[in-house]
């Protein structure tokens, strides 16, 4: 399913868009103007990176139901393999902290419930992430690969909880993730698919 | 850009009327120039739009000019260090004054440093009350002339697991309480901040309850590392470090240390404690630096000093235990946290 050509500046346009972040962040880190304690800035942000690229890779389906416009569908796959991405700069950033010690890592991932949780979710969407290519598919088949894309839905649970958990009293941003979520999901359900329905 | 995927070639609009030599629809020169003009704009508009949205959604600017930089020298000259003094390189002031927690000005780190420049540090008056002979309304200038300035280069760890090292300059609070008499049902200290929405921007939302409390067992209030500070490396406190008079106490996590303080009030009572009352299981009354004892979220066994690449190991009591551990024999510092 190649998109004809009027859309070909699309998904490098969404690739592009999506690491600016990342580039900004690596520009800041080597001119020193992350503040006082970059390495935390570093980590928040990434996170922060990581969950609203996730809602926005979930946010297509809905939109697409809601509009039937085609290109929300044609940006889900970039959009979630840049959730990935910065979620693991996130965790490679929070083993840079932890002075790349693993068994520091380890023991937090068994002590505390709310790394366990953020832990878990990049581990749910590593699969997805490396089975994002149209050989996969075509490989697992369209059915199976589906189910195993619905990870996506435990992973994005999980990371809103981490989330959660992880700040110290404002759950100002937590909060509009689970809202996000809450709509999403209403979409979804008052706006069945219908080509679904039919079969 | 809604419209765009109904909009085919040859539908615009007044291109034919207004500019008749032009054929859009069928030169095929013109229609690729325009097609690929037109993807360069969709593909920058995007870009533009995803990355600057998702920076301005997660980018924290820095690099807030500190806001006590032209503070007024205090007049002091630098001293050999003292016996209570780290000889630990200090963390540089630009630092310590643009990475701080005082949420009466706002949640992020900067945000102190911003905006605390609507906190009026004169006239100030401190109410002194309670369990002691002389109760009183003390102005800011009389309290700090009742004492000699000290300096005090003081560790300084926050619960959130990063330290400095701090150039304060202040008077124990031994000196003070002294000064007061407190009567024999004294036992505990307690301090209260400011509480005022106009001057403390923050305080419009209920992230904590306000005013910000703390609170001591009159044997820490008395101990000769517990300072009251006005200054910081020779200036004026800036606003967003506490002025004018904020405690220290070094082998605490820095949470105790309250900022901005209006009132000190003996009390027979333990105090009830801002960030105790607001996460009961997270933040206890004593605070003492512990590197045994975990917050749940995460490990005090190490810390990252602002500034250093590796982290160190965190120290009992911050490294004051030779000098405060006696105040807690016999306690239970795993259940006391």
């Amino acid at each position: 399913m190649k998109p004809p050509g009027r859309w070909n500046w699309l998904v490098p346009a969404v690739s592009v868009g999506g690491l600016l972040p990342a580039a900004v962040l690596a520009a800041d880190a080597m001119r020193g103007v992350l503040g006082a304690n970059p390495i935390k800035q570093a980590t928040h942000q990434t996170g922060q990176l990581a969950l609203i690229l996730l809602l926005l890779s979930l946010a297509c389906t809905p939109l697409r139901r809601l509009t039937h416009w085609p290109w929300p569908a044609r940006i889900r796959k970039a959009l979630g393999l840049l959730a990935f991405f910065y979620a693991a700069l996130h965790l490679g950033i929070y083993l840079l902290d932890q002075d790349l010690s693993l068994s520091q890592m380890a023991q937090d991932i068994l002590k505390r419930p709310f790394v366990t949780v953020g832990f878990l979710a990049l581990l749910l969407l590593l699969p997805l992430a490396l089975t994002s290519t149209p050989r996969s598919v075509a490989r697992l088949g369209f059915a199976r690969w589906t189910r195993l894309h619905r990870l996506v839905y435990p992973a994005v649970g999980l990371a809103t909880l981490h989330y959660w958990w992880g700040v110290k009293k404002d759950h100002t941003g937590p909060l509009i993730v689970v809202l996000g979520l809450i709509a999403l999901f209403a979409v979804r359900w008052l706006w069945p698919d219908k080509r679904k329905r039919k079969t | 850009m809604a419209k765009l995927p109904v909009q085919r070639e040859g539908d615009e609009v007044g291109a034919d009327t207004a500019q008749p030599n032009l054929q859009p629809a069928t030169s095929r020169p013109a229609t690729s120039r325009r097609e690929f003009l037109r993807s360069a704009t969709l593909f920058t508009a995007t870009v533009a739009g995803l990355g600057g949205g998702l920076e301005l959604l997660t980018r924290r600017p820095s690099g807030a000019e500190a806001a006590g930089k032209s503070a007024a020298p205090l007049g002091r000259v630098k001293r050999p260090l003292g016996p209570y003094d780290t000889s630990e390189a200090v963390t540089p002031y630009e630092q310590a004054t643009t990475y701080n927690n005082f949420y009466e000005f706002g949640l992020d780190k900067s945000d102190p440093a911003q905006n605390a420049g609507s906190l009026r540090t004169r006239p100030w008056t401190v109410r002194i009350d309670g369990e002691v002979r002389k109760p009183q309304t003390v102005d800011m200038d009389t309290l700090q002339s009742w004492f000699p300035l000290e300096d005090r280069v003081y560790r300084m760890r926050c619960v959130e697991g990063w330290s400095m090292v701090m150039p304060w300059m202040g008077f124990p609070l031994a000196a003070l309480i002294r000064r007061l008499e407190p009567t024999g049902k004294a036992k505990y200290v307690r301090f209260t901040s400011l509480h005022d929405p106009a001057q403390m921007p923050g305080q419009r939302s209920q992230v904590l309850q306000w005013p910000y409390t703390e609170g001591l067992r009159l044997d820490e209030a008395l101990h000769p590392l517990t300072f009251m500070a006005l200054g910081l490396d020779g200036r004026a406190l800036p606003n967003q470090n506490g002025a004018p008079l904020r405690l220290v106490v070094p082998w605490k996590y820095g949470f105790k240390g309250i900022k901005s303080i209006v009132r000190i009030t003996l009390t027979s009572e333990r105090p009830v404690t801002t960030w105790a009352l607001a996460a009961p299981s997270e933040y206890g009354f004593y605070a003492n630096v512990n590197p045994a004892v975990d917050h749940p979220r995460w490990s005090q066994a190490t810390e990252r000093r602002i500034g250093e690449l590796s982290r160190r190991q965190t120290l009992p009591f911050n490294g004051y235990a030779e000098q405060v551990a006696h105040l807690y024999k016999g306690l239970d510092l795993r259940l006391n946290f």
